[in-house]
């Protein structure tokens, strides 16, 4: 059990970690486009490594209700195809609607 | 093929596709809902073969030539994709924290070999999730993609690398021999 408490709070750190990176990296980057790379992709795995850490934990921890730990894997699958969707959505929309790029030396907006 | 030939094709893909999704939404009713009774089991049957009749196109579309093998190698993309994401995040972590934030935004276009919806959409999703680029617009006709990345680097790796698109034409075998030719003509000049 003590291997499985090992891998649970190594995946829910580094989940942890990347939502952390994901939200700091929202506040600094320059303009929208940016932003949208640090959410997008830190949102992903970082969610991803949480679920993926409850799903280790119920399955070890509560070996009787074994739907649990299925419906949590469903849930990691569905958000890697929801979120670079939503964030490729996102950017479309910014970009039909004419917001210009950042590029480097202007003033961050 | 005789007109008579067709329409039974037809009618055989249609019946393997409401089949096919019948299984999947089977699956998925008794995995989620949990209770095995016969009463939960029975109605759960019985919406999945209406909803299978209604809307088996949505899932099951098209010829199914060789989809044995393209969802195949499709599951050998998946593992390679995932490594990808770690690289990625890892990657806007760096530019995240440095102090100096080592950016340098810029919007790249370039054409495919691609044309059917599944795989524009999974390349489309590929690019978005590896590092330091997101899809912005897809065109379908011509498989051309305009991409934002943000640095050089990753600019290159789909410009000149182009790892990914080949990969991905690879899984579902839309590498046109003509698009070849073509970028290998563009090169040369």
């Amino acid at each position: 059990m003590v291997i499985v408490y090992v891998v649970v709070t190594v995946l829910l750190g580094a989940g942890v970690f990347f939502t952390l990176v994901g939200s700091i990296g929202l506040l600094r980057f320059p303009d929208f486009y940016t932003r949208l790379h640090a959410t997008g992709k830190c949102d992903t795995l970082g969610g991803g490594l949480i679920i993926l850490g409850a799903l280790i934990y119920h399955f070890f921890q509560y070996p009787e209700t074994p739907l649990v730990p299925a419906k949590l894997a469903f849930l990691i699958f569905f958000i890697f195809i929801a979120n670079p969707t939503a964030t490729h959505a996102l950017m479309k929309a910014a970009y039909k609607t004419g917001l210009k790029p950042w590029r480097l030396g202007e003033e961050r907006r | 093929m005789a007109f008579g030939g067709g329409e039974e094709m037809k009618l055989k893909e249609k019946k393997f596709g409401i089949f096919l999704t019948f299984c999947i939404m089977a699956v998925f009713w008794t995995l989620l809902s949990g209770v095995f009774d016969a009463f939960h089991l029975i109605s759960g049957l019985i919406c999945c073969a209406i909803v299978s009749v209604i809307s088996h196109d949505f899932l099951v579309k098209g010829k199914s030539e060789k989809k044995l093998l393209k969802s195949l190698r499709l599951l050998i993309y998946i593992p390679w994709e995932l490594w990808k994401i770690v690289l990625a995040n890892i990657d806007v972590a760096y530019r995240v924290l440095h102090p100096q934030m080592p950016i340098d935004p810029l919007i790249i276009e370039f054409e495919t070999t691609l044309r059917k919806d599944f795989s524009l959409a999974t390349l489309a999703n590929s690019i978005t999730l590896t590092p330091g680029t997101i899809t912005i617009l897809v065109e379908p006709e011509r498989g051309k993609f305009w991409v934002h990345a943000i640095a050089k680097e990753p600019a290159d790796a789909l410009l000149v690398d182009q790892t990914m698109q080949r990969k991905v034409a690879h899984v579902f075998m839309e590498t046109a021999v003509e698009a070849a030719v073509e970028t290998e003509n563009q090169e040369a000049l």
